[in-house]
C-alpha cells in the first residue's frame, strides 16, 4: 500500500469497495449486480479523469516510482542474450551505469542505460542511479566497441543526474560528459534512445544524444528537478510541485519542442502495472526504427543525427 | 578573584574594541562618502577591499591593482583585450531570446540583464585577427544573467563554429557561465549537445578549438564545450565545476578542501593544460595559434 501514488488512492478505495460488495453479495447470496454495476461505471469513468488529467508532479511521482522498471528489467524483456560488460579500463567500475551485448529480434546490439536499485541495498550500490565520470566513460568504451563491429546502440536513461560529490568532480564529471556528447555526435553507428524513467539534467544528457530519442509516456526530462528549480526561484524546496507545473518537463512537452521522436504508450497508472506491454512497444519502435537507420549511408546518418540535434532551440 | 580579574581583562578588550570599531566608523563613513559621490568611478576589491579607481582597474586588464584579484570583464572588454585593434566583425548581434516556455518573469530578467550588461544576450561571437592570425571568437558574458547557456547562446556558439568550418579558421572561446538557462529549460540543455556536435565537426576538419575558462565556469557549460578544448586555458584562480560548491557540500555535507575547483587545482587534476595570467593571454594565444599554422596552408 505505501507504493501507491497519492493520486490513486481515490481508484483504489473504490476498487476496495467493489470487491467488498463482490464478496458480501456471494457470501451471502444477495443479489448486489446493479449496485456493482453502477461502482464500476463510476470506477471506469474515475479512472478516465484521473489518468488523463495526470498533471507533471504526478509524473514526476510515477517517473520515480519504486516499482518503475528499470534499465535491467527492461533488457530481460526485450533483448535475448545479454551478456553484461564492466569497467572504462582507466579508473574503475560504475554499478550506475550497465551496459553490454545482446541481440533483438535478429540484430546484434549494445545495450547501455542508466541503472537504478531495486531496494535500499541495491539503491546504495547503484548510487541511486547517479553515475560517476567512469559510468560516462564506460559507456563511451561500450559505444567505440560497437561503432567497431558495426552495432547498434541502444540507450536508456534514468537518472536523477550525475552525481554531485566530491570525487566525481576530481575525476572530471564536466569532462567525461562533454566527450560523451561530442563523441556521439560522431559515432559511426546508429544510436537509439529511450528515457524510461527520470531524465536529470546533463546525467541524462550524456548518454541521450542519438538517431532517435522516444520517452515513455511519465517518464520526464528536464534541465533541473523540480526541487532544484523551486529552491532556486523561490529558496524553497518544498514548492517542487509548482515548479514541475512551469517547466515543461512531461514527454508531451518535450515532443511539442521537437526535442524527443515519439511518445511510447504505458498502461493507466504507469508502467509497473504491465512491463510485458511497454516492454513490447519498446520493442516494436526499436525494431522499426533500427531497419531504417541501417539502411542509410554512414555518412547520411551522421548528417542526419547532426541536423536533429542542430535544429533544437527557440529564439527570435 | 579569579572571576574579578577576568572582568577586568574583558573590559580592557571592550575598549580595545571600541576604539577599532571608531576607526572602522570614520573610514566606513570615508567609504560611504566616496560610495555617495563617486560611485561611478570608485569600485571597492572584493577580495582585499581595497578602494580601486575604475580607469585604474580597467587599465590593469580588471585585476586589483593591491592583490591581484581577478575581476571579470565585459565580453567587450575582454574582446578589445584579445583581438588586434579594429579587426572585430560581430556575428548574429541581432539574436534574441523569446520566452518559449512562457517562464514566469523571464521576459523582465531578460530585460533586466541587458540593462546591467548593454548586451542583447550572454554571448558575443565574431572574428578579428590575434597578432595578424585571423580566429574566430566567442566570449562569454557573465553580468547577462551570470553567463547562462539559452537557445541563443547555443545557436550563436554554434553558427561561429560552422563559419570556422566555412572559412577555415581557428576557434577560440572564452567561458564565463553559470550553466544551463534554467528559463528555457529542456531546450537550454539541449544547447550543450548542439555546441559539441557542432564543436566535433570542427574536429573532422581538423581545426583547432581553444577553451579558456575564467571565474566562474560551472554547470553545463563545463559539461560541454567547455571541456572539450584541444588545448584548454585557464586564467588563475577561477572557479571551475560541473556541480556547483554549495551543491556538492549540501550532497556529501561536509566542507569543501581550500582551492576545490579553482584552476590550480584542475591542473593537478589533469584537465586543464594550462593556468595563465591575464595580462598573457593574448600572446599565449598567439603563439599556441602560430604554431599550429606552421607548415600547413590551412589558414590564410
Amino acid at each position: 500500500m505505501s507504493n501507491d501514488l497519492e493520486f490513486e488512492k481515490p481508484i483504489i478505495e473504490l476498487e476496495n469497495k467493489i470487491g467488498e460488495l463482490e464478496k458480501f453479495s456471494k457470501e451471502n447470496e444477495v443479489d448486489l449486480s446493479n449496485e456493482i454495476k453502477i461502482l464500476k461505471n463510476k470506477l471506469d469513468n474515475m479512472k478516465d479523469e484521473i489518468y488523463e488529467n495526470i498533471t507533471p508532479w504526478q509524473k514526476v511521482k510515477i517517473a520515480r516510482h519504486k516499482e518503475r522498471p528499470t534499465t535491467l528489467e527492461y533488457i530481460e524483456k526485450i533483448f535475448t542474450d545479454f551478456i553484461e560488460f564492466h569497467g572504462d579500463r582507466n579508473y574503475g567500475d560504475d554499478n550506475a551505469i550497465v551496459g553490454g551485448i545482446a541481440i533483438l529480434e535478429d540484430t546484434p546490439v549494445t545495450v547501455i542505460g542508466h541503472q537504478k536499485g531495486k531496494d535500499t541495498k541495491d539503491n546504495i550500490k547503484r548510487n541511486f542511479g547517479m553515475p560517476h565520470p567512469e559510468g560516462y566513460r564506460k559507456a563511451l568504451r561500450l559505444m567505440k566497441q560497437a561503432e567497431k563491429f558495426n552495432r547498434p546502440v541502444i540507450m536508456f536513461v534514468d537518472t536523477p543526474g550525475a552525481y554531485c560529490g566530491l570525487e566525481a568532480e576530481q575525476r572530471g564529471q564536466g569532462e567525461a560528459i562533454a566527450t560523451n556528447l561530442l563523441k556521439m555526435s560522431g559515432l559511426k553507428t546508429p544510436i537509439l534512445v529511450v528515457v524510461i524513467g527520470e531524465g536529470g539534467s546533463g546525467g541524462a544528457l550524456g548518454l541521450s544524444i542519438g538517431d532517435r530519442i522516444c520517452m515513455l509516456e511519465h517518464s520526464i526530462y528536464s534541465v533541473i528537478s523540480p526541487e532544484g528549480l523551486s529552491s532556486i526561484l523561490w529558496k524553497d524546496a518544498s514548492l517542487a510541485e509548482e515548479a514541475a507545473d512551469i517547466m515543461k518537463l512531461t514527454s508531451k512537452d518535450l515532443l511539442d519542442l521537437k526535442v524527443i521522436d515519439k511518445i511510447i504508450k504505458e498502461p493507466p497508472g504507469g508502467t509497473h502495472k504491465d512491463l510485458d506491454l511497454v516492454s513490447e512497444n519498446i520493442k516494436n519502435y526499436l525494431n522499426d526504427e533500427i531497419s531504417k537507420l541501417l539502411k542509410l549511408e554512414k555518412k547520411e546518418l551522421l548528417n542526419n543525427r547532426y541536423k536533429k540535434v542542430r535544429e533544437i532551440g527557440i529564439y527570435n | 578573584m579569579l572571576k574579578a580579574l577576568f572582568r577586568k581583562k574583558k573590559y580592557a578588550t571592550v575598549s580595545v574594541d571600541n576604539d577599532n570599531n571608531y576607526s572602522n566608523n570614520i573610514k566606513k563613513n570615508e567609504n560611504k562618502k566616496q560610495d555617495d559621490i563617486d560611485n561611478k568611478l570608485w569600485t571597492k576589491c572584493k577580495k582585499c577591499g581595497e578602494i580601486l579607481l575604475k580607469e585604474d582597474i580597467k587599465e590593469d586588464l580588471y585585476t586589483c591593482g593591491k592583490c591581484n584579484y581577478y575581476f571579470r570583464i565585459p565580453a567587450r572588454e575582454r574582446i578589445n583585450m584579445i583581438f588586434d585593434k579594429d579587426t572585430f566583425i560581430e556575428y548574429d548581434k541581432e539574436l534574441k531570446a523569446g520566452n518559449p516556455l512562457e517562464f514566469p518573469e523571464y521576459d523582465k530578467k531578460l530585460k533586466k540583464a541587458a540593462d546591467k550588461s548593454k548586451e542583447v544576450e550572454a554571448i558575443v561571437t565574431g572574428e578579428g585577427d590575434i597578432k595578424g592570425i585571423k580566429a574566430i571568437l566567442c566570449v562569454m558574458e557573465a553580468n547577462f544573467m551570470m553567463g547562462s547557456m539559452g537557445s541563443v547562446v547555443g545557436e550563436k556558439i554554434t553558427r561561429a563554429i560552422e563559419k570556422a568550418i566555412e572559412k577555415k579558421l581557428p576557434v577560440i572561446i572564452f567561458c564565463a557561465s553559470g550553466g544551463a538557462r534554467m528559463q528555457e529549460g529542456i531546450l537550454s540543455l539541449m544547447q550543450m549537445g548542439k555546441t559539441s556536435a557542432a564543436l566535433n565537426r570542427l574536429s573532422d576538419e581538423k581545426l583547432p578549438f581553444i577553451s579558456v575558462l575564467t571565474d566562474p565556469t560551472t554547470g553545463g557549460v563545463t559539461a560541454s564545450f567547455a571541456m572539450l578544448g584541444d588545448i584548454i586555458l585557464a586564467e588563475p584562480k577561477a572557479l571551475i565545476g560541473f556541480a556547483g560548491p554549495r551543491v556538492i557540500e549540501q550532497t556529501i555535507r561536509q566542507r569543501l578542501p581550500e582551492g576545490f575547483q579553482r584552476s590550480e587545482f584542475l591542473k593537478e587534476k589533469g584537465f586543464i593544460d594550462k593556468i595563465v595570467k591575464r595580462k598573457y593571454l593574448k600572446e599565449k594565444i598567439y603563439k599556441i595559434l602560430y604554431i599550429h599554422t606552421m607548415g600547413s596552408e590551412r589558414y590564410e
